[in-house]
């Protein structure tokens, strides 16, 4: 028998437009990276003017989790969810606004000759974007062995970030006509560097809403090792409690 | 925050386990952080109480420590509060009452041959659900148990009445009304006059059976606030329905369910991740 049905209800509401906001600023992401590698100013565009909707998403998120707190007074599990999510709402509108950096970028780079960076510029998108959507899938699944995973994958997208400045650097100084462009493509690499950060910080806070244990996976997967692996490998999937959260 | 002060854990109690994930480097949870170790000031080893054939309390092992608030909390008829009886032998009074195991204060055993158990009380002392001021003044009020145990120089009862009422925030809003009968006085102040009856006595651990319940909130959090005040002398253990109120006020908390106690831990462990799951399910509002 549910005796909160109220507040049942409000928690799976608050949980899918997390979840709705989360999609958003994944699929915003993805086309602001579309738009940078087919010079699309139209799709770019598109990312720019919608991201009032990922705004109001996030105050309007704050405000119910405020009101949760103070009227519904939540323990335990409840309480973890609901303090995860005032922080992981701030972690995904910021993902949003990365997307329209990388978006107003490509405006600024029309007409511009390309670099060959171009090349790993998609590669660093995608690892960002898909820890993005690892980190939502992490949310719905209650699965901590994927939130372990998407801090672990920092590691790499940071590698490739320093690699990729270097290469621009060494651009710049080949030949001064590209400093705009590279500069501006800094920009974009250290956005998808940010963008994966705050995909990093999701998972920390699901693997406390999960476990009730808050500790810093990114530090933690840091050069992780062997033992790593091992620990991974006997670590249970947290499956009590869990709610279904819809999926779309 | 001190993960370095060893605590054992209760015999029966199940304490708060490290982190379910995979053995990483030391967790900076505060969840599971225990306060540092205080001394046991009261212990019960498989305690059991029948009322007739029925059994209240199944093997209950729990340490009360010193200078800490330890809230019971769990639904009606969870034995929470024949346990706190039990701590100063309230439930003798009771007809049909079979009690074994035991209940320790300061190492002896309050159900040994021989204990007195007017001493006993005195000094474990308790305050109930509703305020009983005796319906005489406010000095006489607090006076009464000191007379009891022999105390009849005025200057001496004078001293203990001020005392007991500074302890018990009290002082300042009575001290020109001692004559003043205590039936007059508001039931927030009649409570805190409860309170201040009971520290007359000077006992070492005071036993609250839900000492808010009848009150409004702000005499409530005065009451609270007093409670936090009091548990730098006094070892407190309450039992409240009000969860919030077992949050904000205790170090510990015990969660009682059909006479059993099935947790007991640190309550910003409790209230945020507790490790039994009939625990989260009542604290969270999903129980029955």
């Amino acid at each position: 028998m549910i005796i909160r049905r109220s507040f049942e209800e409000q928690l799976q509401e608050l949980q899918n437009d997390m979840l709705r906001l989360g999609r958003f600023v994944e699929e915003a992401l993805g086309k602001s990276l579309d738009a940078l590698a087919r010079q699309d100013l139209q799709l770019a565009k598109q990312v720019v003017d919608a991201d009032d909707f990922a705004d109001d998403m996030t105050f309007g998120i704050q405000a119910r989790v405020m009101q949760l707190l103070a009227l519904q007074q939540p323990m335990a599990r409840d309480l973890r969810v609901i303090g995860a999510s005032l922080r992981i709402v701030v972690d995904l509108e910021r993902i949003g606004d990365h997307a329209v950096a990388i978006a107003k970028i490509v405006r600024s780079l029309a007409g511009q000759s390309s670099l060959k960076p171009m090349v790993d510029i998609p590669k660093l998108g995608e690892l960002s974007r898909r820890m993005v959507s690892n980190s939502l899938q992490a949310f719905i699944d209650h699965n901590t062995n994927q939130a372990i995973q998407v801090a672990r994958d920092d590691d790499e997208v940071d590698d490739l970030c320093d690699l990729l400045q270097n290469e621009l650097m060494d651009k710049m100084r080949e030949d001064p006509t590209l400093v705009e462009p590279a500069t501006r493509l800094l920009l974009v690499a250290r956005s998808l560097e940010r963008v994966a950060d705050h995909a990093t910080n999701i998972v920390e806070h699901i693997y406390y809403v999960e476990t009730g244990d808050m500790r810093p996976l990114a530090r933690e997967e840091h050069g992780y090792s062997a033992r790593m692996d091992q620990a991974l490998d006997h670590h249970e999937v947290e499956s009590q409690n869990n709610v279904p959260i819809e999926t779309r | 925050m001190n993960h370095n002060t060893p605590v054992s854990p209760p015999p029966n109690a199940t304490w708060s386990q490290t982190a379910r994930g995979p053995e990483m480097a030391p967790s900076t949870a505060i969840a599971g952080d225990r306060p540092p170790a205080r001394a046991v000031k009261m212990e019960t080893r498989d305690l059991d109480l029948h009322y007739g054939s029925k059994q209240a309390l199944k093997s209950i092992s729990a340490r009360l420590e010193a200078n800490s608030i330890s809230a019971l909390i769990g639904p009606s008829g969870c034995g929470k509060s024949t346990y706190l009886r039990c701590l100063n032998r309230m439930n003798d009074l009771i007809e049909n009452v079979r009690i074994a195991g035991e209940v320790t204060l300061e190492g002896e055993n309050i159900y040994a041959r021989g204990v007195d158990v007017v001493e006993l009380r005195q000094r474990v002392g308790m305050v109930f659900q509703k305020p009983n001021p005796f319906p005489m003044s406010i000095f006489d009020n607090i006076a009464y148990g000191p007379r009891l145990h022999g105390i009849k120089n005025k200057s001496q009862l004078q001293e203990i009445v001020e005392r007991s009422l500074h302890d018990a925030a009290l002082w300042d809003e009575m001290k020109d009304d001692l004559k003043k009968n205590a039936l007059a006085i508001s039931g927030g102040q009649q409570q805190r006059l409860c309170i201040a009856r009971a520290l007359a006595t000077k006992p070492d651990v005071l036993l609250m059976d839900e000492p808010c319940s009848a009150l409004d909130p702000i005499s409530t959090l005065k009451i609270e606030e007093l409670m936090r005040g009091l548990k730098e002398q006094y070892t407190i253990v309450i039992v409240t329905h009000n969860m919030q109120q077992a949050a904000r006020v205790s170090d510990t908390t015990g969660f009682f369910l059909l006479g059993e106690l099935v947790e007991m831990d640190a309550s910003s462990k409790i209230f945020t991740d507790p490790t039994d799951k009939r625990t989260e399910d009542y604290i969270t509002g999903r129980f029955g």
